[in-house]
């Protein structure tokens, strides 16, 4: 669980936080709702997340409050996992 | 009553000049936009009203008043006018929704220059292409955007001012200047610029089938049109509070974000945060909204989130609400009837015509799914795909047009006459955009299809041509293949709009991969990522398909028209000219 948080956590840092932003990214930061990550640049976040666990996720479980933070992120990808 | 009464009535003797008696105009008085949406409200004793409620993420609030805004835009004109820009100056505003991005507007306005609002969450490309065509000499920004600007700044000899109006001071570089307006010296007076109505106000950008963005540029007489349909369709009234959620990188979000509620001395609401359904339901319960424009993407996803959060939530302030930016389906007009008790009417209109051209008003029956009427004093007519006559029968699609000469109409495409008069039905050859915005035997064709049935009701079909509406955005596939093809795998590109639930269409890329290259989700992630920040978030490809090689034409043109109807499962025409193999 925790090194599937690192995980998304640093490709959430690299493609979407540039180096100098002042902003602090950590698992429970808002993503959705504070504007760093889009609802548009989501669907290349649930790209991600699907091929990197080779799951697949439906638009109606893709909503911007599933993606809000890393840990809302990870437990969507942990149900599919069974 | 609603403001605009009876629809049918108001057709009868229609004349722009009722405009000027929605804002109790006075002969002789000063023209300028930025003036009348702020000294103007202030001297007819309503200074002391709040004319913005702003809310930032993370529980940020702040409200500002018009006599406020009076002081701040005089800031911003005086502080322009200081760094030696002039009237005519074309000054970039490239910030997210926070209150200087307002303040800014109407203070380019007042000292005269040409607003320039763009999208912040364009990439670097997307910005150079705009500032280069505008020939812009100052661009308005923050900390988090300035970074964008200086890895085009080199490219771009005209750009001598990059100002940053919020963020840490220290951490700017080379000739950039600070500048936080709230933090100045109030400046009590400013003396707005003597305009004409024919003086250039604001430059919007939009996309094409082909070629980069033009700049459709209006002039500060819109203000009647975007006045008065702020009035008659948005219902706005003195004891309002108004929300328009759109973006003033785009028409929707100066028309009707800036211009039209300041101008009435409306106080409005600006959410400057993330979407989701139970803040924006929050923000609406907080405020006590009672006038709501916003969008049909928005709106899906509303619906999709469903009934719960809205019954979480007080929204009894509501009492009318409005659409924009792609056809409003019906089943969302029937499901805002259920749920806010109230249906959300839909407009068309679009950058170039600067303000609400068909729309479904206040007490006029509704089609669900329909556009409305003209606006009184509108001409519009749907034309024959190849004659360009007005098709009289009912229900046959033809495209939307409208006689040219109503106030808020775009007066030029920034350097680009040709394409301007190819707007026009029946131009004649070489006539400028003077003879044509005036010539009232031509029509200006839209780009857009539709019907009109028995009723006089218009019906959206779709684009006359290949532009992308995502999310109630236009972009244009040139800009997005010539991005493409820059990626170190990509050959050759070709994007176009698929059908989506939410945001109606989505964009997508079809591409063949240069030698070495092999199709992997990697690289359809790597794809996904160089648009988006290269162009933006909107232009970034939702779905890619590879291809070993694209359809094109005998003579090497990429047959997007070709995919598209693939895509759309229709009828793919004439394929005599398809490349034989």
């Amino acid at each position: 669980m925790d090194e599937m948080k690192s995980v998304v956590l640093e490709y959430i840092v690299d493609e979407y936080v540039d180096e100098d932003d002042d902003v602090e990214v950590d698992f429970d930061t808002a993503l959705i709702s504070s504007g760093i990550v889009d609802s548009f640049s989501m669907v290349s976040l649930k790209v991600f997340l699907e091929k990197k666990y080779d799951i697949s996720l439906s638009d109606s479980e893709a909503t911007p409050e599933a993606f809000d933070t890393v840990t809302s992120i990870v437990e969507l990808v942990n149900k599919h996992l069974g | 009553m609603s403001n605009i009464g009876s629809y049918e009535e108001r057709l009868k003797d229609f004349d722009w000049g009722i405009a000027k008696e929605v804002l109790g105009w006075e002969n002789g008085e000063l023209l300028n936009i930025g003036h009348i949406c702020t000294d103007r409200i202030c001297a007819r004793g309503q200074a002391e009203k709040i004319a913005l409620i702003w809310e930032g993420f993370g529980d940020k609030k702040r409200t500002y008043t018009f006599g406020d805004l009076r002081i701040y835009s005089n800031g911003f004109a005086k502080f322009l006018r200081d760094q030696g820009l002039k009237p005519g100056d074309r000054i970039c505003i490239f910030m997210d929704k926070i209150p200087s991005l307002y303040f800014s507007f109407l203070g380019v306005l007042k000292m005269g220059g040409v607003a320039q609002p763009l999208f912040s969450a364009f990439g670097d490309e997307s910005l150079e292409v705009r500032l280069e065509s505008a020939g812009t000499a100052a661009i308005l920004t923050t900390r988090k955007h300035v970074k964008k600007i200086r890895k085009i700044l080199d490219k771009l000899p005209e750009l001598k001012h990059v100002i940053v109006v919020e963020g840490d001071e220290s951490k700017l570089k080379g000739e950039e200047v600070f500048f936080d307006v709230e933090a100045a010296p109030r400046v009590e007076e400013f003396d707005a610029y003597e305009v004409t109505p024919e003086t250039p106000s604001v430059l919007h950008y939009t996309s094409g089938t082909t070629g980069q963005p033009k700049g459709a540029q209006h002039v500060h007489s819109s203000i009647w049109g975007q006045a008065l349909t702020a009035s008659w369709v948005l219902d706005l009234r003195d004891d309002d509070i108004y929300w328009c959620t759109a973006d003033p990188g785009w028409v929707t979000g100066t028309s009707y974000g800036i211009i039209g509620p300041w101008s009435l001395g409306v106080t409005q609401c600006v959410l400057d945060s993330g979407f989701t359904s139970a803040r924006w339901y929050q923000f609406i319960q907080d405020n006590r909204i009672t006038v709501w424009y916003s969008a049909p993407t928005a709106i899906r996803s509303l619906m999709r989130d469903g009934v719960e959060p809205v019954n979480a939530h007080d929204l009894s302030s509501l009492r009318h609400l409005a659409s924009v930016g792609e056809p409003l389906n019906a089943e969302a007009v029937i499901w805002s009837e259920e749920v806010f008790g109230l249906p959300f009417l839909d407009t068309f209109w679009q950058t170039e015509t600067g303000a609400m051209m068909i729309s479904n008003y206040p007490g006029m029956p509704i089609k669900p799914g329909s556009m409305g009427k003209p606006f009184p004093g509108i001409e519009a007519a749907v034309l024959d795909l190849k004659t360009h006559e007005p098709i009289e029968e009912p229900d046959r699609v033809g495209l939307i047009a409208f006689r040219p000469g109503w106030p808020a109409m775009f007066r030029a495409y920034r350097n680009k006459p040709d394409i301007y008069r190819s707007k026009f039905a029946g131009a004649p050859e070489g006539a400028e955009p003077d003879e044509l915005r005036t010539n009232t035997d031509l029509w200006y064709v839209s780009g857009d299809r539709a019907s009109i049935d028995a009723d006089g009701y218009y019906w959206f079909v779709g684009r006359d041509d290949d532009v992308i509406n995502t999310g109630g955005h236009l972009v244009g596939p040139f800009e997005i293949e010539s991005a493409l093809v820059e990626h170190e795998a990509i050959a050759e590109a070709a994007a176009i709009g698929k059908p989506d639930k939410v945001n109606m269409e989505v964009v997508k890329a079809f591409v063949s991969l240069k030698p070495g290259f092999e199709p992997s989700g990697d690289l359809e992630l790597s794809i996904m990522n160089f648009i988006r920040k290269k162009l933006s978030p909107l232009a970034m490809p939702q779905e890619i398909e590879y291809m070993e090689k694209l359809p094109k034409t005998r003579s090497g043109k990429i047959l997007r028209r070709y995919l598209r109807a693939l895509e759309w499962g229709e009828d793919v025409g004439d394929l005599s000219t398809l490349e034989d193999d």
